[in-house]
């Protein structure tokens, strides 16, 4: 094999917000493969492209760093591949080290600290455009021969922004690495070294951007920047409710409608059943989440990239800290309103893997739009349309109460894990606020279609094979012949559910609301029509509210409600939060302290009501 | 706002600290100019803090470790 076929392995390194990621996307376009690096939940990003001269360039797209002496399970990664002794990711051919030439005085001191590893590196000087508008000038010439290796200029949001630094990748020969490093001094304190060298090769007008300053006056302001952030996400939440729930109403619908289709061309049975109300109906739910994913990460990603979202952490993260948070946690919860799913996957811009998993911990406990129709069945059936306090509608009221019940629990539950937590040491936030950018279309647009095929190959696989198990439960055993009970009450979820109502006997909940419960696992709002069923009412979901309000207790629906403000009832969510944590372990310690919660609430609620008389 | 100083030290706090360690990677040194930029609405924390080129969201706790000297008022 000669030297131009064999594959050149090369790995992207920079500090954060250098636009290496946007440098990846340039390279490689869709070319791209995400998986986790082996045992932990931290991305492997890895492309490939042709060289000019033929030869096959592989990729990897390094987690952003500050330095080697890592501070997080992200840089610990680069620090380890960069240095050759990571388990299973061998030495890059090259190390291509990038950095944001509008901020090299905290950059090249990476650069610098990396060089000294004394392995094959190149430099690239990413975003030039925007040093050059700002005047900075940089002698390219200079700064190779002074850090003894070849330097090149990027504008990754630029087509053929990458052409120096592709031909320059091309010349390097993997077989005659040429080090060691031919850097000037080895002098041991790095920064006196980036200041010589700045000194020597860059002249800067000005040290921040003027545009920066002007922006940051009013997004940072403590009242203005408030009323701008209250805006954006009350925008961002209109959009989701009024873009999505159609878009969620047209899937759920199309797919039911594919599968009734389907029904009508099979004989009646268990198959027929099977597809219809398995296969289908869990395909339906995994779909019916894409929207609310695309839209929310839509705005997630344009706000990441335009660098505003720091800046909200930045004037959060006070009010978060107080309840054992970071100001990172507040756009993953915020999201949770909508659905827990894109609000957990959101996790991931938190860097302190422990403020990480206390916000997945409680992102359920925001009211998502799934418990809606629960509620709005509840609350219509029971309470009454009246004005209180001469301007409140008691219904509104009630709901309203669901939704602070909800914020609150999570703020307590955040700081009982605050307490209980054995590493007390410090949270840091020493958090970078980078220049404002425009965000490019392609980072966006690969950005999403990487978090819509992460939840639909690796967490869509889940849902759909835990709803066909569902479906087992609720259709088999088969009921006997001259049945009087509707069929589910003799399956597999009958029995569950009637086994079950020794445990909820005591919040008031009778075998009916047991029995909805089980196949209500798939999802929350599943829950309404699994009594329709139960009460032998399929399709008739309008006179379900006259049954349960002529049935039930005023006590036991408020229990009902109790319960739906924790209950672990969905399983997406918790398909979510393996695939996101890696651990059956977090998975249980969340259903199993939301199910106390659950019991005890709806406990209170029953008993207390009941003694009042309801 | 806009007060500038100049960095004398970065105090560990304990040992091991990788706070601090971190600070000092970031930039914080002595002899950096450094210059408080903007302070969070809810009880003036986090401080926004330039260094270098570069603009950090900093706790108190955090903040508290670096030392500086008020540089004269221009």
């Amino acid at each position: 094999m000669n030297a131009a076929a064999a594959t050149l392995q090369i790995a992207l390194v920079g500090n954060p917000n250098c636009g290496k990621t946007a440098l990846f996307n340039l390279l490689t376009g869709t070319r791209q493969k995400v998986a986790n690096y082996a045992g932990v939940t931290i991305e492997r990003k890895e492309g490939h492209y042709t060289a000019p001269s033929g030869r096959s360039v592989r990729v990897l797209d390094l987690p952003g760093a500050y330095s080697l002496a890592a501070t997080s399970p992200d840089e610990a990664i680069t620090r380890d591949v960069v240095m050759g002794r990571h388990a299973q990711e061998a030495a890059p051919d090259l190390i291509v080290c990038v950095v944001d030439a509008t901020n090299l005085r905290l950059h090249l001191r990476f650069v610098l600290e990396i060089a000294r590893l004394g392995r094959p590196m190149l430099l690239a000087l990413n975003m030039m455009d925007a040093a050059r508008r700002r005047g900075i000038r940089i002698d390219t010439a200079q700064l190779s021969q002074r850090l003894g290796m070849p330097v090149v200029e990027t504008i990754a949001v630029k087509h053929g922004g990458a052409k120096q630094l592709i031909e320059q990748i091309d010349a390097t020969r993997p077989a005659l690495s040429p080090q060691p490093s031919t850097l000037a001094s080895h002098s041991f304190d790095l920064h006196a070294d980036v200041r010589a060298l700045l000194a020597a090769t860059v002249s800067v007008p000005r040290r921040t951007a003027a545009v920066d300053d002007a922006i940051d006056r009013v997004v940072l302001h403590p009242v203005l920047g408030l009323a701008i952030l209250a805006v954006v996400m009350f925008l961002i939440f209109q959009a989701v409710f009024s873009w999505a729930t159609p878009l969620h109403d047209g899937i759920a619908n199309g797919m039911q409608a594919a599968g009734n289709w389907l029904g009508d061309t099979l004989p009646d049975g268990a198959l027929r059943s099977l597809l219809v109300d398995g296969v289908f109906a869990g395909l339906g739910t995994v779909l019916a989440f894409l929207p609310q994913i695309l839209i929310l990460f839509l705005f997630i990603l344009c706000l990441e990239e335009s660098g505003y979202l720091p800046r909200a952490a930045f004037l959060l993260d006070r009010m978060m800290l107080t309840a054992g948070l970071t100001g990172r946690s507040f756009i993953p919860l915020l999201s949770s309103f909508a659905c827990a799913i894109p609000g957990i996957m959101a996790t991931r811009s938190i860097p302190d893997p422990r403020d990480r998993l206390t916000t997945i911990l409680i992102a359920p406990l925001m009211t998502c739009s799934a418990r809606l129709p629960v509620y709005a069945l509840l609350i219509a059936a029971f309470i009454p349309q009246r004005t209180v306090a001469g301007v409140f509608n008691l219904q509104g009221v009630v709901l309203f109460t669901l939704y602070v019940a909800g914020i609150v629990s999570a703020l307590l539950v955040a700081w009982v894990i605050k307490r209980l937590r054995r590493d007390q040491s410090e949270h840091a936030l020493m958090m970078e606020l980078p220049s404002y950018r425009l965000p490019h279309p392609r980072d966006i647009a690969i950005g999403l279609y990487e978090r819509g095929m992460i939840f639909v190959k690796r967490v869509g696989g889940i849902i759909l094979a835990l709803t066909v198990l569902l479906w087992f439960l609720s259709s088999f055993p088969a009921p006997p012949a001259g049945a009087s009970e509707p069929a589910i009450h003799y399956s597999a979820a009958g029995m569950i559910g009637r086994a079950l109502h020794t445990v909820f006997a005591p919040l008031g909940f009778n075998w009916q609301i047991c029995i909805a419960l089980v196949p209500g696992l798939a999802a929350r709002e599943v829950a309404v029509s699994s009594l329709a069923t139960v009460y032998a009412l399929a399709g008739n979901e309008d006179g379900l509210q006259a049954v349960v309000a002529a049935q039930w207790s005023l006590a036991t629906a408020l229990a009902l409600l109790a319960w739906y403000v924790f209950a672990p009832m969905c399983i997406s969510t918790l398909a979510t939060v393996k695939r996101e944590t890696g651990s059956t372990r977090n998975v249980i310690v969340l259903a199993g302290y939301l199910f106390g919660l659950a019991w005890l609430a709806s406990f209170a609620t029953y008993q207390i009501a009941s003694a009042f008389g309801a | 706002m806009g007060a500038s100083a100049t960095v004398l030290d970065v105090n560990d706090n304990g040992t091991n600290d990788r706070i601090a360690q971190r600070l000092r990677d970031l930039g914080f040194v002595a002899g950096e100019p450094v210059r408080l930029v903007a302070r969070g609405p809810l009880g003036a924390d986090p401080l926004l803090v330039q260094i270098g080129y570069t603009r950090f969201a900093l706790r108190r706790a955090e903040a508290a470790r670096v030392t500086v000297t008020a540089d004269a008022a221009p």
